[in-house]
């Protein structure tokens, strides 16, 4: 459990190595985000504020950055998030293929979360894996080469 | 044939570690470049010709020239742009895989030139392994003292972190990418300035390609004259390149600059699969224009490309067969270009959107005659100059070639309502 | 100059402007959005695409935006060039691709940017087949409206917001066709300039949220140029009337006052005009009263008692002056207390030594050094509070010229110089808005402030450059003050302070001594205090001991709630003892209570006047509209005629009034020379007329009372006609009504107005400027020192505490304080003390307590102050119910009864 109105002590630490690298603080908002992220899994109204404060900087000027990138999530997601590639090389290698099997066992889209709050799915552009596509990645894993058929076992190592 | 850049990279062995990388002639270059004079090493570098390998291919010892050297100039900054987001495009991973310190000794050297004292790889979020390994090879070379630490007699020192992004295809654009840096939102800078006078935190700045990085510890150690030699073509070097799509065996490659496609295609893909036919390719990336057949012969180097009216771009080539429907691709890149329009410029923020739309009524039977009217009109009004970065005329090379090339089967669309491939 | 040549044509041009800003001045109709001209160039929206060509022979050119291109000597451009003019129609078209099909109930429409540019395009027909984004709107608060389907994404509002006015509350969000201007959350805007995203957005996304309760289309209101009352920056405004309501303010560029820019006070603040509780009709003792009776009643009145005449810091010159002739020199007074009225005195005193320059906002904004002795600009003149911000930006931005960086490069200037800032000092009780931006603050006892400034002084005369001195914070400021260029101190009367004032003067003075010219700007309370203590009238002190010697029985009260400048006790004390009170007013408030006649007075929407602002810039408000009832009259109009029955004029015998202003010259010398400031004649042989010619329903608009079209209302006195006929031609700036050109509807159409576009109006003929014109008044030359002040607390033990009045920009002034959205953002009454005394006295934040000041007790809520001084307590200057108090002052705490 988060005590959400508080950043801990290992969010402050990890977000003061990063300021130290930068000339002023809220150049490592980003940083930030990404810390927090990892910490809680996304980035909630109160984290923003959390995070604006500790970098003194206002909750907009934050949250439009946050809002920005792609990977930053300001909305809930599942335990595990699954960015399956949907651009040329996989498309071209079918990636349409994997993602109705993935909606199939998932019961969920893109931008869904699983009802077990398991899996959030996303669309994500160009992995950089083209010579292996399609492609998908969940949390830090990377799979190459995928067959639909290899789908559940894949699944399966997420609890 | 020589491969400088992936002469000790092995997809079944681990990346060289630094002991490894010293023992192989590694960080000699830096020992040499640290007897020249700066300035020195950009002139070896201009010379050599080493072309900007992240797609535009500018001249990078020039570009190292425009920095200002008067020695009260304050922080300089030196960074890899490592964000490699464009569709098709998987070069620079390779090379931070594969050996993470050929990337930080061309770093330190390059930085050195400039003389700038702290420097940023800008590494996409979806490369751990490689931000593993480069975190793991930033640590270890400012342990033995090549980071962090000022260097020999010259008392010069460099300043190295690494910094992972959070999505967008913009930060690649080398001011957005500043931007991104800076903790704003990555929407590009009017130039000029150019970072060159102006750039991370309003300081001097120079980013570069991490591959175009990789080639600077060898020049340094063979010489321009070894690097033009490299290569079959005009350009100077080798070039990493690769193939994805329905060929036997997509991959990387690294092969003088000038190689020509079909052999690419042939004696490295491995031809296409079975069952496919080649229609045409993007020689460089998402945002070049196709090739067909008609060009197989070419050879693959900036000038010869641009010839056949498509460039070079990143060197990564993803290939159209004909089971695939050239609707449908393009309608993939346009909808990667709309969604990653950083919103700043309204031409890109609207006319991509446009396009994307209108291709996909097409592919789905409900395009018009007119429609291919407006999506002509846009590939002009979305060209160099018109919009505020490379980003929107990008997206409309290869849709201003799909109609060219493919004009039949948009108009079998048409007249058909339905899409052929389907 | 540079030459360059437009479509054939050559032209001499200024080197160091874009293209954009060029081909305007020279005429061109070039569309743009992101633009603006004191937002400088950024380049996103692509709509001012043109062609240059590398030399005369080129014939192929390339597209460039004319924003971000620099002139440069023999260039040859394009503006007619068909592919630059369809990539503009094309450029417009994208932007209409989400943009609703909702003009006809678009507040925008009408004076709106995008139809302007959407129509200058020629783009007409739309191709775009599929369904428009659409998004959420949010509330802001009771000044803005939000509408964000309608938005194009030119980002002015950001730029204006975030970087030009230090919002930190609104900003962009998410990316590509998804972007978002807006809030985090919704909720109240927190900028005091947020109004102005009506007039930056060329949409309808940012609308006048008070406007919209009583919408009007532009072309159907009746406008007249004013100046805004609700400060003494002078502000010029125009002001927008239709069916006898004062509808909107809108800015009126001056390009050396407020620019394009206005505060929301200042915006927002005409709601009182409206009020519910205006005075309609005179009242004699609780008794409506009108015609030839009144007229009995007040002859009766005004020929049997002796009568002293209260003037007011928020009438004009004319109706005060008016007031002077009606009760004669020697029985006129200032409307304030002595303290305001010496505070002031001194000032002119200051003004009038010619030792010192009182900048115009344009020149505050020139400033590199600024150093704030005992105001908050940003609650006490906030559009001065905006010049700051970007005087602050001047150093850095200096460093740039190096780089070639042009200075309509806004991106690139503000990359370059990151967050550094040029030196703000800022010595106040309370922390302010504009601390964050400042190098050194200083909270505390405005004694303290003042020594600080005197300690300054001394530093400065030390010669701190001299290398023997150890560097300390004194003399580093001091230093900084002597290397700056164009230092700037700005002081004012807020804080009711003497020692601030000679405090501010002595730093000024000591700088002189080092042939270092600095500007002295000084905040006074009201729109036309400056005006009014000209006029050397005795305080109210003064009034009461002499209305009591020699047997004073009425007083006539001017446009002037006294209990906002006196203890409420001794003026209750004050009216028993007289046997008839008139007072002329707008609004019922403490003052007319305590009346035996009301006059309605007619607003400065409703009649024309002069004010003179903190600099001593003299400038007229025009009226806008006739009051619709016979009864309401300009105050100098009622006491003109108080005037006449007084010397024995029968009611049927009354005449118009003279010149006023004519008059005024001519009694008191040191108004000699006004009136030249604005012409008093139309244009061409013809009036100006406040009405556009588009002005629609003439016919109709009352043809719910009588089908036949009334005479309309006719103006004798002023250059205006009160219809649309008139001359067409482009009025001098003091007497613009409105902007419009052919092909420009919206606010923008000011550039035609311009010599060069950003720069000065056309046509401005004079400026008058009562403090810069030689005086007779001779300077004292006493020195400064600190008198420590009795009052302070030092020994913090008991229940009494120092007051300090903190004035709010939404509050503290009296009549916006009225208006319905302006009200609703004033702070509750607060009693803010430091921690330490809170616990001393154990009292929480939010508590109510009670708290005593003379002989009134006034309910506060506890408010925790960390900077004020042990033995302090800050309150809101004169924010009902905290009115009726002689400053300075002292407060006590009284247990509250349960
Ligand atoms: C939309 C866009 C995306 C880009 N993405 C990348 C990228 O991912 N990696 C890269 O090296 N260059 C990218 N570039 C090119 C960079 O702007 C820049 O030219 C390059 O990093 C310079 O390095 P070089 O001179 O070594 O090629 C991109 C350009 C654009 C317009
Ligand atoms: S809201 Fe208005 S000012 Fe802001 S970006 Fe949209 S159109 Fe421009
Ligand atoms: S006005 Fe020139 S690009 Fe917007």
């Amino acid at each position: 459990m988060h005590i959400d109105s508080i950043l801990s002590e290992q969010e402050i630490a990890a977000i003061e190595k990063e300021v130290a690298k930068l000339p002023m603080p809220k150049a490592a908002c980003i940083e930030a985000l990404k810390i927090v992220q990892q910490h809680r899994g996304w980035v909630s109204d109160d984290s923003l504020q959390l995070i604006a404060q500790h970098l003194q900087m206002s909750t907009a000027e934050l949250d439009s950055v946050a809002t920005f990138y792609n990977l930053i999530f300001r909305k809930p997601v599942g335990r595990h998030v699954i960015l399956l590639c949907d651009s040329i090389s996989c498309y071209v290698m079918g990636y349409e293929k994997i993602y109705e099997g993935l909606q199939r066992q998932l019961q969920i889209g893109f931008g869904e979360t699983s009802p077990d709050g398991r899996f959030t799915l996303l669309p994500n552009a160009c992995l950089g894996t083209c010579d292996h596509a399609p492609a998908l990645m969940i949390d830090q894993d990377t799979y190459p080469d995928l067959k639909p058929e290899q789908l559940e076992a894949i699944l399966n190592t997420y609890p | 044939m020589e491969k400088p850049l992936t002469q000790y990279i092995n997809p079944n062995r681990p990346a060289l570690h630094l002991k490894e990388y010293e023992r192989v002639g590694g960080y000699s270059a830096l020992r040499k470049a640290l007897t020249m004079a700066p300035k020195d090493i950009t002139n070896m570098v201009q010379e050599a010709d080493l072309k900007g390998r992240g797609g535009a291919g500018f001249n990078t010892g020039m570009k190292w020239s425009f920095v200002p050297m008067d020695p009260d100039i304050g922080t300089k900054y030196l960074i890899a742009n490592a964000d490699e987001m464009e569709p098709g495009t998987f070069k620079d991973r390779l090379l931070m895989e594969g050996n993470p310190h050929q990337l930080i000794e061309g770093m330190i050297i390059a930085a050195y030139a400039i003389q700038a004292n702290v420097s940023f790889i800008f590494l996409r979020w979806a490369y751990k392994k490689a931000a593993r390994l480069l975190e793991q090879a930033i640590a270890e070379a400012y342990d033995a003292g090549y980071l962090g630490r000022p260097m020999g007699s010259t008392g010069y020192q460099l300043h190295l972190h690494l910094h992972t992004g959070v999505g967008r295809y913009i930060c690649g654009e080398e001011t957005a990418l500043l931007n991104a840096l800076e903790g704003k939102r990555a929407t590009p800078r009017l130039k000029p300035p150019f970072p060159q006078i102006s750039g991370l935190f309003g300081r001097p700045t120079i980013v570069n390609n991490v591959e175009t990085l990789c080639n600077v510890p060898h020049i340094v150690n063979n010489g321009p004259d070894w690097f033009k030699a490299l290569s079959n073509s005009g350009d100077a070097g080798t070039k990493l390149y690769g193939v994805s799509g329905r060929v036997k065996t997509p991959g990387i490659w690294e092969l003088p600059l000038g190689t020509p496609m079909d052999q690419l295609l042939e004696d490295h893909a491995g031809g296409m699969q079975d069952g496919y036919r080649f229609r045409g390719a993007l020689p460089g990336g998402a945002s070049t224009d196709f090739l067909v057949t008609e060009h197989l012969k070419i050879n693959l180097d900036y000038k010869s490309v641009a010839s056949a009216g498509s460039r070079l771009g990143t060197g990564t080539m993803v290939v159209l067969d004909d089971r695939t429907c050239p609707v449908g691709f393009v309608h993939n890149l346009e909808h990667f270009f709309a969604q990653e329009s950083c919103g700043w410029c309204s031409p890109c923020r609207e006319g991509l959107p446009w396009t994307e739309k209108i291709l996909r009524s097409i592919e789905d039977g409900r395009g018009t005659i007119q429609d291919l009217e407006i999506l002509e009109q846009h590939t002009i009004q979305l060209g160099p100059g018109r919009t505020f970065c490379a980003l929107a005329p990008g997206a409309m090379e290869p849709l201003q070639s799909a109609l060219k090339y493919f004009r039949e089967d948009f108009e079998s669309h048409i007249s058909q309502k339905k899409c052929p491939w389907r | 100059m540079a030459q360059i040549h437009i479509d054939k044509e050559s032209y001499d041009v200024k080197n160091g402007k874009n293209l954009l800003e060029t081909c305007l001045s020279l005429g061109y109709q070039l569309p743009y959005f992101c633009w603006h001209p004191a937002l400088n160039s950024v380049g996103a929206c692509r709509q001012c695409a043109i062609k240059v060509f590398k030399d005369e022979k080129d014939t192929r050119g390339r597209i460039v935006m004319a924003c971000v291109e620099p002139v440069s000597d023999g260039l040859h451009l394009s503006v007619a060039d068909p592919e630059a003019s369809a990539f503009r129609s094309q450029n417009i078209e994208w932007l209409m691709t989400n943009h609703p099909h909702d003009c006809a109930v678009c507040d925008e429409g009408g004076s709106c940017h995008l139809q302007d540019m959407t129509v200058m395009t020629g783009h007409a027909y739309r191709r775009f087949q599929y369904p428009k984004r659409t998004h959420h709107n949010q509330y802001l608060g009771p000044l803005v409206h939000h509408e964000m389907n309608r938005c194009i994404q030119c980002y002015r509002c950001v730029r204006f917001y975030k970087d030009y006015a230090g919002g930190k509350d609104l900003d962009v969000f998410a990316a590509h066709d998804h972007v978002y201007f807006g809030r985090a959350k919704e909720g109240i805007l927190e900028s005091e300039f947020s109004g102005n995203l009506a007039e930056v957005c060329p949409t309808g996304v940012f609308t006048d949220k008070t406007l919209h309760t009583h919408y009007t289309r532009k072309w159907d209101l009746t406008m007249a140029p004013s100046v805004c009352q609700h400060c003494s920056l002078g502000c010029n405004i125009i002001a927008g009337e239709r069916y006898g309501s004062l509808r909107s303010i809108t800015n009126r560029y001056h390009e050396a006052v407020n620019g394009y820019f206005l505060c929301d006070r200042g915006r927002y603040g005409y709601e009182f005009v409206n009020h519910p509780s205006r005075i309609q009709h005179p009242n004699v003792r609780g008794r409506q009263v009108s015609g030839k009776e009144l007229y009995t009643t007040l002859q009766d009145l005004l020929t049997s008692k002796n009568w002293i005449g209260v003037g007011s810091p928020r009438a004009s010159l004319e109706a005060n002056f008016a007031l002077r002739k009606l009760v004669g020199d020697q029985n006129f007074y200032q409307g304030v207390s002595k303290v305001e009225a010496d505070l002031l005195q001194r000032i002119l005193h200051m003004t009038h030594s010619g030792q010192i320059h009182q900048p115009s906002l344009q020149e505050i904004e020139q400033a590199d050094l600024v150093l704030i002795l005992g105001e908050d600009p940003t609650h006490s003149a906030p559009r001065m509070a905006l010049s700051i911000r970007q005087a602050v930006r001047n150093i850095p931005l200096q460093q740039t010229a190096s780089t070639h960086i042009p200075a309509w490069h806004d991106v690139a200037q503000r990359e370059y110089i990151q967050d550094t800032k040029g030196p703000l000092y800022i010595a106040y009780p309370v922390a302010s808005k504009l601390d964050e931006l400042a190098s050194y603050t200083l909270h505390d006892h405005p004694d303290v402030l003042a020594a600080f400034g005197f300690d300054l002084a001394q530093a400065i005369g030390d010669d701190p450059l001299g290398d023997q001195n150890e560097p300390t914070l004194l003399r580093n400021i001091a230093e900084a003050l002597l290397k700056a260029e164009r230092p700037l101190i700005v002081t004012g009367t807020s804080l009711i302070s003497h020692n601030i004032l000679e405090a501010a003067w002595a730093i000024a003075m000591a700088l002189k001594h080092q042939n270092k010219n600095a500007s002295l700007s000084f905040i006074l309370p009201s729109c036309n205090s400056a005006g009014l203590a000209y006029m050397e009238a005795e305080p109210l002190e003064v009034l009461m001991k002499s209305a009591k010697q020699n047997g004073i029985s009425g007083a006539i009260v001017l446009e002037n709630d006294l209990y906002r400048h006196y203890d409420a006790l001794e003026l209750d004390q004050f009216f028993e003892s007289l046997e008839d009170i008139i007072v002329l007013d707008h609004l019922e408030q403490p003052t007319t209570a305590q009346a035996t006649v009301t006059l309605p007075a007619a607003t400065f929407a409703e009649t024309s006047g002069t004010l003179v602002n903190n600099e001593g810039r003299v400038q007229s408000f025009y009226q806008v509209y006739m009051p619709k009832n016979e009864d309401i009259r300009p105050s100098w109009q009622w006491l003109t005629e108080l005037y006449q029955i007084k010397i024995g004029l029968t009611p049927d015998l009354l005449y118009p009034s003279t010149p006023l202003l004519e008059e005024l010259a001519a009694s008191l010398p040191q108004f000699a020379g006004i009136g030249a400031h604005a012409p008093t004649f139309g244009l061409n042989g013809q009036k100006i007329p406040r009405e556009p010619h588009r002005y629609s329903g003439r016919t109709a608009m009352l043809a719910h009372i009588a089908v036949s079209e009334p005479r309309p209302d006719q103006d004798e006195l002023s250059p205006f006609s009160f219809t649309m006929e008139g001359s067409r031609g482009f009025p001098p700036p003091p007497l613009t009504p409105y902007y419009w050109s052919p092909g420009w509807n919206s606010n923008q159409a000011l550039n035609k107005y311009q010599i060069e576009v950003g720069g000065a109006l056309a046509g401005r003929h004079a400026e008058v400027n009562l403090f810069a014109m030689a005086s007779t008044i001779p300077y004292p030359t006493k020195k400064g020192g600190v008198n420590q002040s009795q009052s302070v607390i030092q020994n913090a033990t008991t229940h009494t505490f120092e007051l300090l009045p903190i004035t709010h920009i939404f509050g503290s002034e009296e009549l916006s304080g009225y208006g319905d959205a302006i009200s609703k953002l004033a702070p509750a009454p607060y009693f803010a003390i430091n921690k330490q005394e809170a616990s001393r006295l154990s009292l929480q934040p939010g508590v109510d307590i009670h708290l005593r000041i003379g002989k009134q007790t006034y309910p506060l809520t506890v408010q925790i102050g960390q900077e004020l001084p042990a033995g302090c307590a800050a309150i809101p200057y004169n924010i009902p119910p905290l009115t009726g108090i002689t400053w300075p002052a002292q407060g006590t705490l009284i247990p509250t009864t349960p």
